[in-house]
C-alpha cells in the first residue's frame, strides 16, 4: 500500500466522520421553529449592525511577520535534514540567511510593530 | 551495542497475519481495498474512543486539582459520563442561524476535523502501527495541522457575531505566532536526527532519546515545543480565544448540537496530537528506555509492548498540560504575543544554531560515548 493511497483513506475518513455525524444528528435530532432562534447569540436584545466590518490592524501585522518566518521555515527544513553532510559550509551559508531574517525581526521590533496598541 | 529483543504482544503479528490471510483468499485488488477500509475504520474508531477517554480523564483530573469529586453518576466512577454526553450531543437540535454566511459556516467543522484526522493518521502509535509514514513526516505534520486555523477563522468570521469575530481574530494571531515556535523546535530535532520521517526518527532514538542526545539544546527545544503546543491547542493560560468570561464561547458561539461537538472533539484530539508528536520527536516515541551496558534492564524494558510505552509517554505529557492549565492565570493578548515574538522566537533561532554546532562538533551524547 503506497503512502498516497493511505493519505487519501485518512482524508476520506475525516470527511466521512463529519458528513456521517452531521447526517445522523440531523436525522435523529428534534426540530422546532421559533423566530428568536435565528438571532445571533449576543446580549438578548436585537443586535446592532453586522460584525463584518473593519477590524484592528494589529492582528494583520503579526500575520505579515508570520508569513516571513513561515516561508523561511520551508527553506530551512531541507537544510536541517542534511546538515550533517553539508558540514561547516552549510552552517555558514545558512547563517547569512538567518541573519537577514533576524534583522527583519529587529527592524519590526524597533518600528514598534510588536507593541500592542 | 544493543539488540532488538522480540516482543510477542506486538500488533505487527496481527497485521501480518491478517494481510497474509486476505491475500491468500482474495484477488490482489480486493485484499488491498479491504485493508484500506480497515485502516480507515480503525483510525476513526481510535479517534472517537481516544477523544472520549481524554474528556473523561480531563474532567476527573481537573476535579482532583480543584478538590472536587468530578463525574461519578453514570457508571462506576462515572466512566460512562462521556458516552452519555456524546449521545446527548447527537440528539440536540442543530440551530440554523439567520444572518450567517451559510457556506462558510457549514464548511468550518470540516476544516477542523479533517486537519486533525490527517495529523492523527501520521502518528506512530507503536511498532509499525501508523497509517501514513511520509518521508517528510515532520514537515507534513506542521503543514497539515495548520489547516485547522482556517476552520477557526471561517467559523468566527461566518458567524456574524462580535464575540465570534474577536475570538477568531485572537485565535488566528495566537495560532500563527506559536506555530512558528513549534515548527522551529521540531526543526531542531530534525537537525539532530538527520531525517524527517517519523519511523526513521524513532529508529535513530533506539540507543538514546533525542531529549538526552542533544542535552542543553534539546531541553530548550522541548520546553519551547510544550509551551507553543499548549498555545496552539487554545488551552490553559492561553485560552483567551474562548475566554468564557469575556467572549461567551469565542469562535464557536453560534454553533449548536453536533457542529459544536466537532469543535470540541478537534480541541481534545489536538491536545493528544501535540502530546504524541512531542513524545515521538523528543522522547523516542514507542522506543523503550535503554541504558548502555545494563543488558538485563534493557531486555526487561523490551518486554513491555511498544504501544504501552507510547501511551505512557503521551499520558505523562497530557497530565503535564492539564497541570499547567489549572495552575496559571490567563494571559492578556499583548503578553501572549510578546512571549512568542520577543522571547521564544529569538531563543529558538539561536537554539537551532547551537544544535547545528553541537552536531557538527560531535558533542551529542551518542557521538561522545
Amino acid at each position: 500500500m503506497s503512502n498516497l493511497s493511505l493519505f487519501l483513506v485518512v482524508f476520506l475518513s475525516g470527511v466521512i466522520l463529519v458528513v456521517g455525524g452531521l447526517g445522523l444528528a440531523i436525522l435523529i435530532s428534534p426540530k422546532s421553529f421559533n423566530p428568536q432562534k435565528g438571532e445571533p447569540y449576543e446580549c438578548g436584545i436585537p443586535t446592532h449592525g453586522t460584525s463584518w466590518m473593519q477590524f484592528k490592524a494589529g492582528y494583520y501585522l503579526y500575520a505579515i511577520l508570520y508569513l516571513m518566518f513561515d516561508v523561511e521555515a520551508i527553506f530551512l527544513f531541507p537544510w536541517a535534514t542534511i546538515v550533517r553532510e553539508l558540514g561547516v559550509s552549510g552552517l555558514t551559508s545558512i547563517l547569512f540567511f538567518l541573519l537577514i531574517l533576524a534583522l527583519g525581526l529587529a527592524y519590526a521590533w524597533r518600528k514598534g510593530v510588536l507593541k500592542w496598541k | 551495542m544493543f539488540q532488538n529483543y522480540s516482543q510477542p504482544l506486538e500488533f505487527t503479528n496481527l497485521t501480518s497475519w491478517l494481510d497474509a490471510a486476505l491475500r491468500e483468499n482474495l484477488p490482489e485488488f480486493w485484499a488491498v481495498f479491504i485493508e484500506l477500509v480497515l485502516v480507515g475504520v480503525v483510525l476513526l474508531a481510535a479517534y472517537a474512543v481516544l477523544a472520549m477517554i481524554l474528556i473523561y480523564v480531563e474532567r476527573k483530573i481537573t476535579a482532583f486539582f480543584q478538590a472536587r469529586i468530578g463525574p461519578n453518576r453514570v457508571g462506576k466512577y462515572g466512566i460512562f459520563q462521556t458516552v452519555a454526553d456524546v449521545l446527548k450531543i447527537l440528539i440536540k437540535e442543530i440551530i440554523h442561524v439567520n444572518k450567517v454566511d451559510k457556506f462558510l459556516f457549514y464548511a468550518a467543522p470540516f476544516f477542523m476535523i479533517v486537519a486533525s484526522v490527517l495529523t492523527f493518521g501520521a502518528i506512530p502509535f507503536g511498532k509499525s502501527l501508523h497509517a501514513v509514514d511520509f518521508n517528510i513526516g515532520v514537515f507534513y505534520v506542521t503543514a497539515v495541522s495548520s489547516l485547522g486555523i482556517i476552520g477557526v477563522l471561517l467559523a468566527g468570521w461566518s458567524s456574524n457575531n462580535k464575540y465570534s469575530m474577536i475570538g477568531a481574530m485572537r485565535s488566528g494571531a495566537q495560532f500563527v505566532s506559536y506555530e512558528l515556535s513549534a515548527g522551529f523546535a521540531l526543526m531542531t530535532m530534525v537537525v539532530l536526527s538527520g531525517t524527517m520521517q517519523f519511523s526513521e526518527m524513532i529508529e535513530s532514538q533506539a540507543y538514546c532519546w533525542n531529549i538526552f542526545n542533544g542535552h542543553i539544546s534539546s531541553l530548550v527545544a522541548f520546553v519551547i515545543y510544550l509551551i507553543s503546543g499548549h498555545a496552539e491547542t487554545n488551552r490553559g493560560p492561553f485560552d483567551l480565544p474562548e475566554a468564557e468570561s469575556e467572549l461567551t464561547a469565542g469562535y464557536h458561539t453560534e454553533y449548536s448540537g453536533l457542529q459544536f461537538g466537532f469543535f470540541y472533539l478537534a480541541e481534545y484530539l489536538n491536545m493528544f496530537i501535540i502530546a504524541s508528536i512531542a513524545a515521538t520527536v523528543f522522547l523516542g516515541g514507542w522506543m523503550p528506555l535503554q541504558i548502555s551496558g545494563w543488558d538485563g534492564f534493557n531486555q526487561l524494558m523490551w518486554y513491555i509492548p511498544s504501544y504501552i510505552w507510547f501511551f505512557g509517554k503521551v499520558g505523562f505529557l497530557i497530565f503535564l498540560s492539564l497541570w499547567v492549565r489549572w495552575s496559571f492565570p490567563r494571559l492578556r493578548i499583548d503578553q501572549l504575543l510578546n512571549l512568542e515574538w520577543k522571547y521564544l522566537l529569538p531563543i529558538n533561532l539561536v537554539n537551532i544554531l547551537v544544535m547545528v554546532i553541537l552536531v557538527l562538533t560531535g558533542l551529542t551524547l551518542t557521538d561522545l560515548f
